[in-house]
């Protein structure tokens, strides 16, 4: 699984040694890495859905991994950034954080992931009790939002695949209103150690 | 190129209920589809070559004037990464997606506020004035630039032929468009024809190139065969592509971007590292080939020769 999830960045690598990234590498590199970072973001938010929808409780061991992969293509994604567009300078990125506001969202996106990569672990659920777990794993909600938010704000004038993004986003948070409104709680499955059930 | 095919298989292919009994095989048969619908198409590109073949001839020039010495941009990076919006949006497309994309017979009409309208095929446009290599800096708005070898005559050559009223005071240029050839261009956001415009004295100027190829041969379709203009001091999309219509005319031309944004998109669209576009900034660029961003030049280095074209002109307000 890990593997597979490493395919996409395995990829860039390959196409990064052997000059076979386009005539805009360094575009190709931000692109890609962007599109991954949303495609993790949405698969992570597709679990709880599946698992409730075709009683698989067992993709749950798959959320994690897919979460700290969208974290990884996002600070990739960021490096692409930092890197071509800023020459490593901060002061410039700061410069952009302030004044474009699809940077603003995109770098906020970002942060947004790093408490819930920092609290990943079996470890951090204990620590931080599953109630205060899951409240904070919410954020993942607003860095999809902001994220797809980003893209769309970026490009010039063919919204489509911002759409695309924006309307899987959509349907995995609506699926949660909806069933926190309909189900209500107390139909989870009990939850064991290092697994937080409920979504 | 390879990695940037847009994703039209859903994340949604839902696999039937029965399958759900087997677990195991059902597991990873979602770990694969999830990954593979959002990149099998990139992964199946991978095996297919990319080399497109376009069809070119060669042209006699000589050399012209205005010609940079910096580093001319491969042939096949201009060649392969385009804004060709008529033949889709992802820069690799309209190589792909231009290859039979008919361009002879071919005819320009030349019309508006003259005295003696005509219309010119491409064999009267090619023996209208000798053919020069101009060597021209080319900024797209995206922030990304280029150096390219084009072959034309300045635009100057062609209006000069014609006698204007006193009325006429823009040029507005219109793009072949057909909805049979450019099927992909309904998706793209702006509307067709591509229409651009200049001013007469910008017109006029001799830095203003009436194109007809690049890198010694005809024009490629990808790069806007078999006729274009290139405006060198402007961001690229003023360069308009295919033209079938050139306009002497009395009120400012619209011009396609700026009727799609025009906050964003002014009718001068003059390369300013000043003014930036409301979304990202103009100070800097990065010339394809290079891995870290370079200054923006002001009118993209060519401030000597046009500057003066705008003296007294508030330039953010006029961007």
């Amino acid at each position: 699984m890990f593997l597979v999830c490493a395919i996409p960045f395995a990829r860039l690598c390959i196409g990064l040694v052997r000059s076979d990234l386009g005539s805009n590498p360094v575009e190709t590199l931000q692109h890609t890495t962007g599109d991954w970072t949303l495609n993790f973001l949405v698969f992570t938010l597709a679990v709880t859905p599946l698992r409730k929808i075709f009683k698989l409780p067992d993709l749950i061991r798959f959320r994690r991994m897919l979460g700290l992969f969208a974290f990884f293509y996002g600070f990739m994604h960021f490096l692409t950034y930092l890197g071509p567009d800023q020459n490593f300078q901060f002061s410039g990125m700061w410069d952009d954080v302030a004044k474009r506001k699809f940077i603003t969202v995109g770098f906020l996106a970002l942060v947004l992931m790093v408490p819930l990569a920092a609290t990943s672990t079996a470890g951090m659920i204990r620590r931080l009790g599953g109630k205060r777990w899951q409240a904070l794993h919410r954020l993942v909600y607003a860095s999809a939002i902001l994220g797809v938010i980003h893209y769309y704000w970026l490009v010039k004038s063919d919204v489509r695949k911002p759409l695309f993004y924006g309307f899987w986003v959509v349907i995995f948070l609506l699926w949660r209103v909806w069933d926190a409104y309909f189900r209500g709680k107390g139909n989870s499955a009990p939850a064991r150690p290092g697994v937080s059930a409920a979504d | 190129m390879l990695l940037k095919r847009k994703a039209d298989l859903t994340h949604a292919d839902v696999t039937p209920k029965d399958v759900y009994t087997n677990r195991r095989k059902f597991l990873r048969d979602m770990g694969i589809a999830g990954v593979t619908a959002f990149a099998g198409e990139r992964i199946l590109s991978l095996a297919t070559p990319s080399l497109t073949a376009y069809a070119t001839s060669k042209l006699n020039f000589v050399k012209g004037q205005f010609n940079t010495d910096e580093k001319q941009t491969p042939i096949n990076d201009v060649t392969h990464y385009n804004n060709f919006y008529e033949f889709g949006t992802d820069k690799s497309d309209p190589a792909k997606n231009a290859q039979n994309f008919r361009t002879s017979p071919w005819t320009v009409s030349v019309e508006g506020e003259i005295k003696s309208p005509r219309k010119f095929s491409m064999d009267e446009l090619l023996a209208l004035a000798p053919l020069e290599e101009r060597i021209y800096r080319h900024r797209c708005v995206e922030r990304w630039s280029i150096v390219v070898p084009w072959i034309g005559y300045s635009l100057s050559a062609i209006l000069k032929k014609f006698e204007p009223t006193p009325k006429a005071k823009y040029i507005a240029f219109q793009s072949y468009y057909d909805r049979d050839q450019m099927p992909q261009a309904k998706y793209t956001g702006l509307d067709y024809p591509y229409v651009e415009g200049l001013r007469m004295d910008e017109a006029m100027h001799p830095l203003t190139l009436l194109c007809f190829g690049m890198y010694g041969e005809t024009l490629p379709n990808q790069d806007g065969a078999p006729v274009r203009i290139v405006v060198p001091w402007k961001y690229g999309y003023k360069s308009i592509k295919s033209i079938v219509k050139i306009k002497f005319q009395e009120h400012e031309p619209p011009t396609t971007w700026n009727l799609l944004a025009p906050n964003e998109y002014g009718f001068y669209s003059n390369v300013n590292p000043g003014v930036d576009h409301p979304r990202w900034s103009q100070s800097t660029e990065h010339r394809l080939g290079e891995i870290f961003p370079r200054k923006t030049l002001m009118f993209n280095g060519y401030n000597d020769l046009v500057a003066s074209m705008y003296n007294g002109m508030d330039l953010k307000k006029f961007h």
